[in-house]
Order: structure tokens, then C-alpha cells, then sequence
């Protein structure tokens, strides 16, 4: 018999597992200003992953003016045009919801420093 | 009456997908078929024309005799699903005939889904009947999802018939109208829908082509 788990998994043409919890992420999200299309760029730390085949989503967090913003990102939308990853870090949660609660040099996490030579 | 064909199958859950505009396109997902033609009915036999399909394997010990018999004259595996699609002309099939999504409908279609809605046991007024329930302040107790009064005193000395009262809801047969099919995989026999069809995962439907489309 069908399972909805595997029609939802098919719905999406390639899935994308560079992406990782405590990564620091450009997000390219396609936006319509008027008549004319722009990129948009929101960078910032990879906080949660919710794996539901299509409908998977990523929320990504950084501080602005001093303020904590959070975005959800449904990354298989046409709309996101391109996901950088730009570092990554040490991190021992799939959920990093605790940062919510840190402020300054508490909410820093520990960068792999050699991210890149790894691959 | 509605005189389209249609499918029967179950229902698999609702989930999302991206379409062409890059829109969320909230689909309900339906296995659908292979439906296979267990009886053809004509104006000279049966005073009517229609074909019988069935839809979901049954087990032979939980068919009755008289169904077992009309299963094996049509030389078709017992199902526990059967039902008759009205048409004018059925020279188009005979007995034992599968039928699968892609034949019968078309990505854009508007659609009409017969099923069985979730049953919700005896319900109050608020929930079977849209009633507003009753002030919760000033000194309101006890009365707070309340139907209200029934009627007048001794005229007519009784309540009206069909007054709306608590009691069993759901779990009847109800028909969503003009929904449109938001795509077809025919290798799986999926059909996704856009929006919510009656009743709970893995219960069977029917889905016919609409009658005011």
C-alpha cells in the first residue's frame, strides 16, 4: 500500500544534506519587487531541521540591530534559489533552541576550522 | 445524477507540493485504483445502464455466499468496495475490465469525492450544529454550550419537528463538490487533490467527475 512518507519524498526532485545543525547559511530566497526580481540574501545560524520529504524546513537564526530575528525556510520552494553554507560548527544538539535564551560571547559556537580542507 | 465516470479508492493523507508557479499546492493524496469492472448493466437486462467496479482486495471468508457468487460469475477476486458509475453508453467495457487513474481523469479537472465522514460520536449543539453556545459572563452557570430554548409554552404545546438537538455526528456518506485534480502519478495510481476530502486515513472513496462542472 502507498505510504504518504515515501509520495512525500517523491514529490521533491533532489534532496540536500550539506546542509547542518549549527552551520552558518546564505540563504538566496527570490523575491518579486514589483515587476522586477531580486535576490535576497539572509545569512545566519542553521538552529533547527524539520525532515518531512517536501515539506522540510530549516530555521535560521541571527541577531540584527541587536535583535534576534528567525526565519523558516522551506528549502525545497523554487523561491530559494541557492543555499551557501559558509562554516560549520561544533554542535551536540539537533536543536539548537538555547541560543535563544544566550546573549553576546554565550550564544558563540565553536567553529570546525578546517570545514573545508575536511571535504 | 451524476453520469461521469470516476474511481473508486483510499484515502492516503494530505501533504504539499511546489507546482509550476512555485505556489504550495495543498493536495489530499488518494490511491486510486486499479478499479476492475465486476458487472455491466444495460436498459434491456437492468432498465438502466451502468457499470459495477470494485475496488480492494477482500479476504474470501469475509464475503457472503450471495456476494462470493456474483464475484465468481464474474471470475473477479472478492473486493470490499462495490459501486455503480450511471452512464449513458457502456459498450466501452465488459466484465473483469481494469480501470486505472490516468484513463479517467485529467490534470485541471473538477472532481466531486464521495466518502464517509469522521464520525463524532453524539455531539452537542455547538459542534453538530453551529449553535453559538450561551454568554460565558454575567453570571451564566451551567448553560455555557447550550442549545437555548426549545420552543413556546402551550402553543403549540410541542416542539417543532427537525428542531436541531444534540445527537450522533458524522460518520455519514458526504460528497465534497468540485474540487480539481492537482496531478496524476498513473504509474502508482495516485491522484492528488487539492484540499481536504471526507473522512480518516485509509478509509475508501469515490471520485467521480463533477456534476456542476
Amino acid at each position: 500500500m502507498a505510504n504518504l512518507q515515501q509520495i512525500e519524498k517523491s514529490l521533491v526532485e533532489q534532496s540536500d544534506d550539506s546542509i547542518q545543525i549549527g552551520d552558518t547559511v546564505k540563504v538566496h530566497v527570490r523575491i518579486l519587487d514589483g515587476a522586477k526580481e531580486r535576490v535576497q540574501i539572509f545569512q545566519g545560524t542553521v538552529i533547527a531541521r524539520k525532515h518531512a520529504g517536501v515539506r522540510e524546513t530549516i530555521t535560521v537564526r541571527k541577531i540584527s540591530n541587536g535583535v534576534g530575528v528567525e526565519r523558516v525556510f522551506p528549502i525545497h520552494a523554487p523561491v530559494i534559489s541557492k543555499i551557501e553554507v559558509k562554516s560549520r560548527h561544533y554542535v551536540r544538539r539537533a536543536k539548537l533552541y538555547y541560543l535563544r535564551n544566550l546573549r553576546g560571547k554565550k550564544a558563540r559556537l565553536r567553529e570546525i576550522k578546517d570545514f573545508y580542507s575536511k571535504k | 445524477m451524476n453520469k461521469n465516470t470516476g474511481i473508486l479508492g483510499r484515502k492516503i493523507g494530505m501533504t504539499q507540493f511546489f507546482n509550476d508557479k512555485g505556489q504550495i499546492e495543498p493536495v489530499t493524496v488518494v490511491e486510486a485504483g486499479p478499479i476492475v469492472v465486476t458487472q455491466v448493466k444495460t436498459t434491456e437486462t437492468d432498465g438502466y445502464n451502468a457499470i459495477q467496479v470494485g475496488f480492494a482486495t477482500q479476504k474470501e471468508q469475509r464475503v457472503t455466499k450471495a456476494l462470493k457468487g456474483h464475484f465468481a460469475k464474474a471470475g473477479v477476486a472478492p473486493t470490499k468496495l462495490l459501486r455503480e458509475f450511471r452512464m449513458d453508453d457502456v459498450s466501452a467495457y465488459s466484465v473483469g475490465q481494469q480501470i486505472t487513474v490516468g484513463e479517467v481523469f485529467t490534470v485541471g479537472q473538477k472532481i466531486d469525492v464521495t466518502g464517509t465522514s469522521k464520525g463524532r460520536g453524539f455531539s452537542g449543539v455547538m459542534k453538530r450544529h453551529n449553535f453559538a453556545g450561551f454568554i460565558r459572563s454575567h453570571g451564566t452557570h451551567e448553560f455555557f454550550r447550550h442549545g437555548g430554548s426549545l420552543g413556546t409554552r402551550l402553543t403549540p404545546g410541542h416542539v417543532a419537528k427537525g428542531k436541531k438537538m444534540p445527537g450522533h455526528e458524522g460518520d455519514k456518506r458526504t460528497t465534497v463538490q468540485n474540487l480539481v485534480v492537482a496531478k496524476i502519478d498513473a504509474e502508482n495510481n495516485l491522484l492528488f487533490i487539492r484540499g481536504g476530502i471526507p473522512g480518516a486515513r485509509n478509509k475508501l472513496v469515490m471520485v467521480r467527475g463533477a456534476v456542476k462542472a
